[in-house]
């Protein structure tokens, strides 16, 4: 890859500005469109920030996801051992891709998501009642945010919550920029070690869950190894916890500091105006705020630019969705605006295959926590909440609330 | 209006299902696209352009035809 002068490259990920936790990085704004960042390694991709160039290269079939070829945007030394060492189908480009992730898509259709939601309803309900019961102030993160989408995954994929602590702690690991390359290489190896376990299970006694049909379906017949299929099985535990959990919580603080809104989504039965408000708080904390990574296999043109086979590329999906081309007066939260067409689940064939099932469950959670505690209010001031500047999703760390 | 969908480039992400549940629905299987209606009618249009615009697999196709009666 072809590396520019060092002292005009910017350093990147870049820090948010002081008292703006829901802002992108200000730096973000002040570069071009399409200019080259220099990363940890020393490497100097492009980095895009506009709404339209963001759609275009990341549903361009001459951008790969391929983290093992040369120019590939690692976030991290851990990062680059973790994703050679074992590749997921976030990581490839179809026709793989496609075969590996239309094994598990039967389980995310609306309706199916749609059938779920009485058990999301009944999970939601029951850990407010154990808040509601509870001491406080108490942490939202521990007792509210990460327990439901890991009591919601651990259904579908049919891993006993039991082991919460055992996953959730490894998951932490693995999405964190600075672990060591030994602590992420060996998460990744007990929890796949673990999942592998889990699926041999299944092939002896399947249940209605996501890893027996895996098991049924695809590793008996021979079709996917049963290593592939513990990765495959790692990458849902990862997504389907680590990122709701985190619009749970950044998305509740976004609401307590903006009552407002807070007001106008607790007041409401209107379920259009709840899923708009799930859509705007999305595009509004875009919580994947590393960027989707991306090496271009052929030359490509955009914004007067040239990006050539082999350069790193990373979609700043985070400066994409504060676009004023793309929504007016971007940086307001505004849960009435019609948020669609937002990059927070991606765009092009890697666009999350988990969407629908994190819609149901925000929109779940956003339309009954508060009106079940309307008196919720932080316990701590909101200069004392540790947020993930360190980790490739953003949230918080802990949510001291009352009530 | 015509409705084109390309199954093998759907990414069975819903969205369509979301923005024109009369007009898509998704395999039961694989979750790939099911073109319900290839004609909808007029007030479905804007529905399903939305459809089309937040398909993230580029996987639905509009034609519009001259005539004004099919468009
Ligand atoms: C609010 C919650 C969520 C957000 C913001 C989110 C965001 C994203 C984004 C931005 C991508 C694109 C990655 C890329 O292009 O490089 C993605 C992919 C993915 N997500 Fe999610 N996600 C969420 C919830 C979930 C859930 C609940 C699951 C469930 C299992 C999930 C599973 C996946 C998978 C498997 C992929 C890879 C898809 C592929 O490569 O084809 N996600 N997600
Ligand atoms: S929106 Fe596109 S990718 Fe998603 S299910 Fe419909 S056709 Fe397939």
């Amino acid at each position: 890859m072809a590396t520019a002068p060092a002292s005009t490259v910017p350093e990147y990920p870049m820090a948010r500005a002081a008292g703006c936790p829901f802002d992108p990085p200000q730096a973000l704004r002040t570069l071009a469109p399409v200019s080259r960042i220099r990363l940890w390694d020393g490497s100097t991709p492009w980095l895009i920030t506009r709404h339209a160039d963001t759609r275009a290269l990341l549903a361009d079939p001459r951008v790969s996801a391929d983290a093992r070829r040369e120019g590939y945007p690692h976030t991290s030394a851990a990062g680059r051992a973790r994703r050679t060492r074992g590749s997921t189908f976030i990581n490839m480009d179809d026709p793989d891709h496609a075969r590996l992730r239309r094994m598990v898509t039967g389980t995310f259709t609306i309706r199916r998501v749609d059938a779920l939601r009485p058990s999301i309803q009944r999970i939601v309900d029951e850990r407010i009642d154990a808040l509601l019961a509870g001491p406080r102030p108490v942490d939202l993160v521990q007792a509210f945010a990460l327990p439901v989408p890991s009591l919601v995954i651990c259904h579908l994929l049919g891993v006993p919550y039991a082991d919460h602590d055992f996953f959730q702690c490894r998951a932490r690991v693995l999405v964190s920029r600075d672990e060591t390359v030994e602590r992420a290489s060996a998460a990744q190896d007990e929890l796949t070690g673990y999942l592998d376990g889990i699926i041999a299970d299944k092939l002896a006694e399947p249940a209605d869950d996501l890893l027996s049909k895996l098991a049924g379906e695809h590793v008996a017949t021979g079709e996917l190894s049963r290593r592939d299929a513990a990765l495959m099985a790692m990458l849902l535990v990862i997504a389907g916890h680590e990122t709701t959990a985190n619009m749970i919580a950044l998305g509740t603080l976004a609401l307590l500091e903006h009552p407002d809104q807070l007001t106008a989504l607790r007041d409401t039965d209107d379920p259009a105006l709840i899923a708009g408000a799930v859509e705007e708080l999305l595009r509004y904390l875009t919580i994947t705020h590393s960027g989707r990574r991306r090496v271009a296999l052929q030359d490509i043109e955009i914004d007067g630019q040239t990006i050539h086979a082999g350069d790193g590329i990373v979609l700043a999906g985070d400066a994409a969705n504060r676009d004023e081309d793309a929504f007016s007066d971007a940086d307001r939260l505004d849960v009435h605006r019609d948020a669609g067409g937002h990059l927070a689940f991606g765009f092009g064939v890697h666009a999350c295959l988990g969407q629908p099932l994190a819609r149901a469950e925000l929109q779940i959670v956003y339309s009954t926590l508060y009106r079940r505690i309307p008196g919720l209010r932080l316990a701590a001031p909101l200069e004392q909440i540790p947020f993930k500047h360190d980790s490739n999703v953003y949230g918080v760390y802990e949510l001291p609330v009352t009530f | 209006m015509r409705v084109i969908v390309d199954q093998n480039k759907c990414v069975a992400s819903g969205q369509c299902v979301l923005a024109a549940g009369a007009v898509f629905d998704q395999h039961e299987e694989d979750g790939t696209v099911l073109l319900l209606n290839a004609s909808p009618p007029h007030e479905l249009h804007d529905a399903v352009r939305r459809a089309a615009a937040l398909c993230p697999a580029r996987a639905i196709s509009i034609r519009t035809s001259a005539r004004a009666l099919d468009t």
